[in-house]
């Protein structure tokens, strides 16, 4: 299993490949496509992360040590989004998802998109996904 | 004839780029650009006039302050009203809102019943939500049909000898229905009840009058009508605003202040507590002037043109549904493509220039009823033109393309 910093930065080199914005945004689509589905069961209010202008549900469950991550969206994008947060923290420790720094947002070109200002969510994805791990660390 | 080209050289803003893309503005239902005469006057008042208002005996304090209630007597003129004092400055639409809704506090009681409608802002129930909590009154609600008008029959069951107070916007910032307003305030008026109008999107798009119109409220923003933010007007007729206690205490609303008891000041100052934004009061009149110099009738139907075609060439679109379809309609465009998220959309188009609006629109109970999670909403100015329209409607298009 590669750390968080590994997976990071094999994300970097994989945007790094992408000529322009929309191979960028395809991309994202198509890892919002290929996301493994969540249980339905987990598909609740109280999953709903808030501060996303789509509905966005995030299921963390704790084994062996690892935090493993599921979620969905009615947007593709938030998926997107979503499913890239999943592939650098899931099945990872708590103790490492708490302290992991996410520096890769800001080098693979999609700032503005995944700024923390923007409507996007991404900011309650990552601190419901920390909450989570620091939840499961105590 | 309208020279677009001409109006569009006075929003510096429309030169600059987005993205890598010439900027194409269709959020203007959230606020609408500002022309260089508006920029020019907030600047000129920091640099050349600025003190602060009613107070001073000074030179530049009695220069603001002239200017300061220019503004009051245009918008008076602006909207018909009779009296100048009948204009109150806020800090915009919401803020009118707040300060008739807290003053109703007090003279509703329980039994008395408030009627808003499905497809208010926000801004337009919540204050109403707080005021019946406080006073006791029972909040009721216009229900609105498939095509996004009020249901007009359902209204009449609603009014009573009850209703106090009717709440409703004249254009709905989600969908662009024209309500019909003029029925409304002449049906609430024979039951004895009082109306408020939030114009926030009209204001700028349909000519008004106020002493025809016989609204007791009528509120507006200035930013969405080519003025500053942090403007806004609650007109309200004299003996109506007499009535209403204050919303705010503070300096230049009293008459005099004791320990024993204060009396507040003569309307309009009753309700203008504490220094406003003087700056943005002063430059709203330019942007009212670049409204009268075009005229509010010229503008509708240029709008009008342009929301004809904006209208015609989403249909093209396989999969579009519209949402609000009601005969009268104002410059507003909802709409969602089948399967695909309005957010994705907006994110899509953006990135090709395209400021356009997606998500609830702050009308949750609309988007309820429709069952949606949210539209995507192209909102028109003055400045907009069909090549614009093209631009976005290909912008949709590639969008599709790459979500499907």
């Amino acid at each position: 299993m590669s750390t968080i910093q590994e997976i990071q930065e094999e994300i970097i080199e994989d945007f790094a490949m992408f000529d322009d914005w929309i191979q960028k945004y395809e991309y994202l689509i198509d890892l919002g496509k290929e996301l493994s589905p969540i249980d339905e069961k987990y598909k609740t209010e109280d999953n709903l992360i808030r501060g996303c202008q789509s509905r966005v549900w995030l299921h963390a469950e704790h084994t062996d040590g690892k935090i493993i991550y599921t979620a969905d969206s009615d947007a593709i994008m938030s998926k997107g989004i979503v499913a890239i947060l999943i592939n650098v923290l899931s099945g990872q420790a708590p103790s490492e998802i708490a302290t992991a720094k996410l520096d890769f947002i800001n080098k693979i070109g999609l700032k503005e998109q995944l700024s923390p200002t923007r409507a996007n969510g991404l900011v309650s994805m990552i601190k419901q996904m920390k909450l989570y791990a620091l939840a499961f660390n105590n | 004839m309208l020279d677009i080209n001409k109006i569009r050289a006075q929003f510096p803003i429309l030169n600059r780029n987005v993205n890598g893309k010439d900027l194409v503005y269709f959020d203007n239902g959230a606020t609408t650009q500002k022309p260089q005469s508006v920029i020019d006057a907030e600047a000129n008042y920091y640099t050349n006039e600025n003190s602060n208002v009613h107070r001073g005996v000074h030179f530049l304090s009695g220069l603001a302050t002239d200017k300061f209630e220019e503004t009051r007597n245009t918008i008076k003129d602006f909207i018909g009203a009779k009296k100048n004092h009948e204009i109150i400055f806020t800090k915009g639409t919401t803020d009118s809102i707040n300060l008739v809704a807290n003053g109703f506090r007090t003279l509703l009681k329980s039994g008395n019943e408030v009627i808003v409608s499905e497809l208010e802002h926000h801004s337009n129930i919540v204050p109403w939500q707080m005021c019946c909590e406080v006073s006791g009154a029972t909040l009721k609600v216009i229900p609105i049909l498939d095509n996004g008008d009020l249901n007009m029959v359902e209204f009449e069951k609603l009014l009573t000898e009850n209703t106090k107070l009717i709440a409703v916007s004249h254009v709905s910032n989600a969908l662009g229905t024209i309500n019909p307003i003029e029925e409304i305030i002449e049906k609430a008026h024979k039951v004895g009840s009082q109306v408020l109008i939030d114009g926030a999107q009209a204001a700028s798009h349909i000519p008004l009058n106020m002493q025809e119109l016989n609204a007791d409220f009528y509120c507006f923003s200035a930013h969405k009508m080519y003025g500053p933010t942090a403007v806004g007007i609650l007109y309200g007729k004299k003996e109506v605003l007499n009535n209403l206690p204050p919303y705010q205490g503070g300096g230049e609303m009293i008459k005099k202040v004791s320990f024993n008891g204060t009396t507040y000041a003569e309307l309009p100052y009753k309700f203008e507590a504490g220094t406003p934004n003087i700056a943005g009061v002063i430059a709203f009149k330019s942007a009212i002037d670049f409204i009268t110099n075009l005229g509010v009738e010229t503008i509708a139907k240029y709008e009008d043109e342009l929301l004809q075609y904006v209208t015609s060439e989403i249909l093209k679109i396989e999969g579009v549904k519209i949402y609000g379809t009601a005969k009268n309609k104002s410059a507003i465009l909802s709409f969602n493509i089948e399967g695909l998220h309005p957010y994705d959309i907006g994110m899509i188009v953006d990135k090709m220039g395209i400021a356009i609006r997606t998500g609830h629109h702050c009308a949750q109970p609309i988007m309820e009823k429709f069952n949606i999670p949210g539209t995507v909403r192209i909102s028109l100015a003055i400045y907009n033109t069909k090549e614009e329209i093209d631009l976005c409607i290909n912008a949709i298009k590639k969008a599709k393309l790459m979500l499907s």
